[in-house]
């Protein structure tokens, strides 16, 4: 394990650009944040308003499926370089989960 | 330069959890873990689905009876703005602001116990109900599916607490700025988690 650490000191212009980069990263985080909020009130609303469930189903998952994916690559920065390696294990993950589920939900049966 | 010399926000890396050997390897096999415990839930959901409303003749519980959605949409919020603030926590962490991420830290704690006391709240109400763990097959796999869940908050909960502990008096170093940033990441997965909890089991439940 490298204890030696090199550090580059920033200049000031390189400091205060990257101070502004990451306040306009923040600000991209809560508008995912007002995405997700926003996407979790229609879920409750559509469930509320006793649609037909073949139309409800679909949709709710849709949201699901859409807030997990703001979740793992804003919030959990996955959409920044170098994070091949660690899509690459959730993904194998992922796939492994959605064999499992279908499977218990097709298949399998009392 | 040694991992726990003092920086200040000038000379503090753009990404502190990334700029270490060590650093690096825990937030990897951190995703690996992550991957591990996505295929955990799945095999617990996948149990529920295939239990769902499954039980002895006559069972009375179903999820269209027993699931209130005031309360799953309480703690859907509770938990879905404690991941913001836990993002602002790690804003302020790569910003060198270490009482910024660990107030940010204690917001996001005291967010995930009100979770964690309405958990609790609606489990002793189901079990007043008499729908306990062993009372049918879909108690089981409902109470092991959401109580699963539930042990990874508190765990998550005590993570952050020993880690704004431990660290109080030491200020931010490339030492624990990694594991500030993989407690975070666990946090942001309770919620990904919760999100299907509660498309899948609170919200498929209720539609008839």
């Amino acid at each position: 394990m490298s204890h030696d650490v090199h550090v580059e000191a920033r200049s000031e212009e390189e400091y205060k650009y990257n101070r502004r980069k990451a306040s306009q990263a923040m600000r991209n985080q809560v508008t995912v944040f007002a995405i997700m909020i926003f996407l979790t009130f229609v879920a409750f609303a559509t469930v509320q308003a006793g649609f037909s469930a073949f139309l409800v189903v679909p949709l709710i998952l849709l949201f699901a499926g859409v807030q997990v994916a703001l979740q793992l690559y804003y919030f959990m920065h996955l959409s920044e370089k170098g994070t091949g390696i660690m899509q690459f294990f959730m993904y194998s993950g992922m796939i492994v989960a959605f064999t499992m589920i279908l499977a218990f939900v097709t298949i399998i049966w009392w | 330069m040694n991992l726990k010399s003092k920086f200040t926000p000038q000379s503090w890396p753009e990404h502190p959890e990334l700029s270490t050997a060590e650093g690096k390897n825990k937030v990897v096999g951190f995703w690996i873990f992550l991957g591990g415990e996505t295929v955990l839930f799945a095999t617990l959901f996948a149990t529920f689905l295939a239990l769902k409303n499954k039980g002895p003749s006559g069972m009375e519980f179903t999820t269209q009876n027993l699931f209130e959605l005031p309360l799953a949409f309480i703690m859907t919020m509770l938990l879905l703005t404690s991941s913001l603030t836990s993002v602002y926590a790690m804003y302020h962490m790569k910003n060198y602001n270490f009482k910024g991420m660990q107030a940010w830290l204690a917001i996001t704690v005291l967010l995930g116990l009100g979770f964690l006391g309405l958990e609790i709240y609606e489990f002793t109400h189901y079990v007043h109900e008499g729908f306990t763990f062993s009372q049918s097959a879909f108690g089981s796999s409902f109470y092991t599916l959401v109580g699963t869940h539930g042990l990874h908050v508190v765990i998550g909960l005590a993570w952050i607490v020993l880690l704004m502990v431990r660290n109080a008096g030491r200020g931010l170093n490339l030492y624990n700025a990694p594991k500030y940033f993989i407690a975070s990441l666990y946090w942001h997965f309770i919620d990904v988690v919760w999100v299907f909890i509660f498309t899948v089991v609170y919200l498929m439940g209720v539609i008839k």
